[in-house]
């Protein structure tokens, strides 16, 4: 198992990584000896045969039925090695061990909702253990997305109008680039993440912390909440002006609607706000807002409310 | 090198180019040669607008973050710099620019069997020219060349300009297509069987095969686009009960075997350079005439190989990545030939050599590449990534590009009379190779590291490469700046030369330089096949077999 990556490729980091390198390696010095092959010869003969003062003619064969049958069914035998390898490598890919954790993934310009087992949903970061099958169910809401784990050689397109599947067992702790690669518009190149290996230990201990119990402090889960899922690369907590308005003395004040309305900053406004963002925007805001419907849970938004609250 | 024969041409008879004048005289011509440098023209137009902007993708990608655009501004350009480049450059630019001057002639014909429909397959072009261009001006599309649904269908109006403009660039091809079967069917001159025409023919003749019977698929693919579009008809929009996955098969049915309308004409092109340059038959004249058929064929079976992480089923995904290894192989076939040919001959590293010898060197690489992705596990891994893009330039720009430049500098001397300077020329085709590969080798590993295609911003760790690859696209557009002066300052100062400055044996090259108005005075003589070098310099005779 390669740690750090070689030249052509990055570290290897879950079970099917080192099949795939193996054939890409075989594929690689294969058509490396028959380029230095081809090339070589073409340019041994460039120098060899070099057109001279006063060259005569020398002849040669013009074609040659036994050579003609080795040079096309030996690359035949060749790629059908490859093409064998391939498809097995593949299958592996596609066959999910039937102990697998589930997850749901759901990809909306422009960011990857990861909906973890046990119900902790998060946004362009997952959690996963390590040494254990995990497999995607993947969505999309709007255009082709395409998930893809380099370190994991894995990838897969999710569609609006169907499920498709993908599975892969991460075999390092560790943090990994998740990339979109299906061009998905405007900011396909934003819509990446990290998924995070984790220990069996520490993978449990972040799935309880994730899902609140009953006796959570619910001021405390909000904060989390906060942070966890990216509402703070938009709204401030001290008062200074972001993509949206700051969440500073927010509950209770008075706020000014593009449309010339104003509304008094209640429960029903923040919530409507999270699930509905287009329908009540706040006058001097661009409307960029994505829903969080179907990301937070009804508990999650009554500590994000409960955290606001806080925040005077 | 001038014979008394070779003087004589150069008293002054009229030539195609002198025969009449004026601006109208070049815009309502049906003559083939005059009506493939319009092209020329126009296509090489298309190739510097679409190269400029390569230049600025580049650019931008010379750091993370934004550089020089935002990121609206950078999907707009590497979308047109994708359809420019395919649609309105390298499908036309062979077969209509080089195909439409020579192929009639190396038939021994007058002219193409409908000069009229020929001129209108011009017009049409820049019809689609304007209306693909208009896209920019109604407001850009971001979609890439693939027009993938459901992005494509959330697009604004300007997708209509733009699928319209390609539409007609369609028929276009399709026209040309059906002129250059005929013209080979029906006029071929007395002695010219299928098998004593040059292998640039043979080249043409698989591409416009592919070119009438796949090009009317983007048709209907197009014009279902445009009612799901206009009418809101369900057919590939999930929100009106369509498939996306269904307009990838229909594009690609297609697009891949419009790969093969890009490359074919440039292996055409290659068999000539390779045997003149090399003084020598070409090895294995049916091997590689039979090839081209096998890929015109082929190609029409492999289009699913673009949708392995595509939701395809596991069984189609195996039986398209069997049949994408087949195809490999006529082009193997083909490389083994040429390289075969060089083999015992009278080589001459003059400029349209070298460009071969860079083809002979960037297609294979290009063509090898495809193994990788071919093979299905490697290619869930490499798929959508910059190795993808780094492949299909080198099989696009390595082979059909470097293939087009070397038919460029081989004939120029024969569209127009007059020879280039050959030291320039070779300083040119020496910056292209060196600043090809800095530019796209680097890209190979930026793909098999990980990093997506068609990305504005990018992850520090991927910045090295995205640098060096930046500094390539300079040398190489250096590379086609020099390369370019040198041909057009040829036209006006170049040397004068004779009929037949390299030596070479084709019958293109036993009619005067410039050629007259109908190519041939009186009948053209054929003295041996477009490749008996043993006979024009061993002594052997017409009919011999080496």
């Amino acid at each position: 198992m390669n740690d750090t990556g070689t030249l052509q490729l990055p570290p290897q980091a879950s079970t099917v990584a080192p099949d795939v390198d193996a054939l890409y390696y075989f594929i690689f010095w294969g058509c490396t000896a028959f380029f230095v092959l081809i090339v070589g010869l073409a340019a041994f003969f460039a120098v060899k045969y070099r057109r001279r003062p006063g060259d005569t003619y020398r002849p040669s064969p013009s074609h040659n039925t036994p050579l003609e049958i080795t040079w096309t069914v030996v690359p035949l035998l060749l790629v059908m090695i490859v093409f064998v390898w391939g498809f097995r490598g593949y299958m592996k890919m596609h066959t999910a061990p039937g102990q697998a954790l589930e997850y749901n993934v759901i990809g909306k310009q422009w960011l990857w909702q990861i909906n973890h087992p046990g119900g902790a949903v998060e946004v362009n970061q997952m959690y996963v253990p390590v040494d254990r099958p995990v497999r995607l169910l993947l969505q999309s809401e709007d255009v082709i997305h395409s998930f893809y784990v380099p370190d994991f050689r894995v990838k897969m397109d999710a569609y609006p109008n169907q499920y498709t599947s993908m599975w892969f067992e991460a075999t390092r702790i560790g943090d990994f680039d998740l990339f979109c690669t299906e061009y998905c518009g405007n900011e396909h190149s934003a819509m990446i993440g990290k998924v995070h290996v984790l220990s069996q230990v520490d993978f449990d201990r972040w799935l309880e912390e994730a899902a609140p119990g009953p006796g959570d402090d619910p001021v405390a889960f909000g904060e989390r909440l906060f942070k966890s899922k990216a509402c703070n690369t938009c709204h401030s907590i001290d008062g200074s002006r972001l993509t949206g308005p700051t969440f500073q003395g927010l509950f209770g004040r008075q706020e000014s609607l593009a449309d010339g309305s104003t509304v008094i900053a209640d429960e029903n406004y923040i919530r409507r706000s999270i699930l509905e963002p287009q329908a009540q925007i706040t006058a001097g805001y661009d409307p960029v807002m994505p829903t969080y419907s179907g990301i937070l849970r009804p508990q999650d938004i009554d500590a994000l409310i409960e955290y606001i609250k806080t925040l005077q | 090198m001038a014979s008394q024969a070779e003087t004589l041409d150069r008293i002054e008879k009229p030539n195609y180019l002198t025969v009449t004048h004026g601006l109208k005289s070049w815009l309502t011509t049906q003559d083939h040669k005059r009506i493939g440098l319009m092209y020329l023209g126009s296509v090489s137009a298309a190739f510097l607008i679409g190269g400029l902007m390569a230049l600025l993708v580049r650019l931008e990608l010379i750091a993370p973050g934004e550089t020089i655009m935002t990121s609206t501004t950078y999907n707009q350009i590497f979308t047109l710099h994708g359809i420019i480049m395919i649609f309105l450059f390298i499908i036309p630019s062979i077969p209509a620019a080089l195909g439409n001057f020579l192929m009639p002639i190396m038939v021994g014909a007058k002219d193409v069997a409908f000069p009229r429909l020929n001129l209108a397959s011009y017009y049409l072009w820049v019809a689609g020219a304007v209306f693909t261009l208009a896209a920019i001006i109604s407001g850009g599309v971001d979609t890439g060349w693939t027009f993938y649904t459901p992005q494509s269908i959330r697009q604004s109006g300007s997708i209509l300009w733009m699928g319209f403009g390609i539409f007609i660039l369609g028929f276009s091809s399709i026209f040309t297509g059906l002129n250059f079967l005929v013209t080979m069917h029906k006029l071929r001159a007395p002695g010219i069987g299928w098998f004593d025409m040059p292998l640039f023919c043979w080249a043409i003749y698989g591409t416009a095969l592919i070119q009438i019977l796949a090009t009317p698929v983007l048709a209907i693919t197009l014009l279902l686009l445009a009612s799901e579009k206009i009418f809101q008809v369900g057919v590939f929009n999930p929100a009106l009960g369509g498939d996306p996955v269904l307009f990838q098969h229909f594009f690609w049915f297609y697009s891949h075997p419009a790969v093969y309308i890009m490359i074919l004409p440039g292996m055409g092109i290659i068999s000539e350079t390779i045997t003149a340059f090399s003084r020598k038959h070409i090895f294995g004249y049916r091997f590689v005439a039979f090839s081209s058929l096998a890929i015109a064929v082929l190609g029409f079976l492999v289009w699913g190989h673009h949708m392995f992480v595509s939701a395809e089923s596991e069984f189609s995904t195996m039986i398209f990545s069997f049949l994408t290894f087949f195809v490999a192989i006529p082009s193997a076939i083909k490389i083994f030939n040429w390289t075969a040919t060089m083999y015992k001959g009278s080589i001459d590293l003059s400029t349209p050599m070298l460009y071969t010898l860079s083809f002979l060197f960037l297609f294979s690489i290009g063509g090898l590449t495809g193994v990788f992705l071919g093979a299905l596990s490697v290619d869930v891994h490499v798929h959508d990534t910059y190795f993808v893009v780094a492949h299909f330039h080198y099989v696009m720009m390595g082979g059909t590009v470097m293939a087009f430049l070397a038919g460029l500098f081989y004939w120029w001397p024969k569209m127009f009379g007059r020879m280039y300077n050959e030291s320039v020329a070779r300083v040119g085709a020496v910056l292209v190779f060196l600043g090809f590969n800095v530019t796209f080798l680097t890209q190979f590993v930026l793909g098999s590291k990980g990093m997506p295609r068609r990305y504005y911003d990018y992850l520090e760790q991927f910045q090295p490469l995205n640098q060096m690859s930046t500094f390539g696209s300079w040398i190489l557009g250096l590379g086609l700046i020099l390369s370019a002066w040198c041909l057009l300052r040829a036209v006006r100062h170049g040397k004068r030369v004779g009929a037949n400055p390299w030596g070479a044996t084709g019958i293109e090259w036993r009619t005067p330089s410039p050629p007259p108005l109908e190519n041939f005075e009186g009948e053209p003589e054929i003295p041996y096949g477009p490749y008996d070098y043993h006979v024009m310099y061993g002594g052997a005779a017409k009919g011999d077999h080496t």
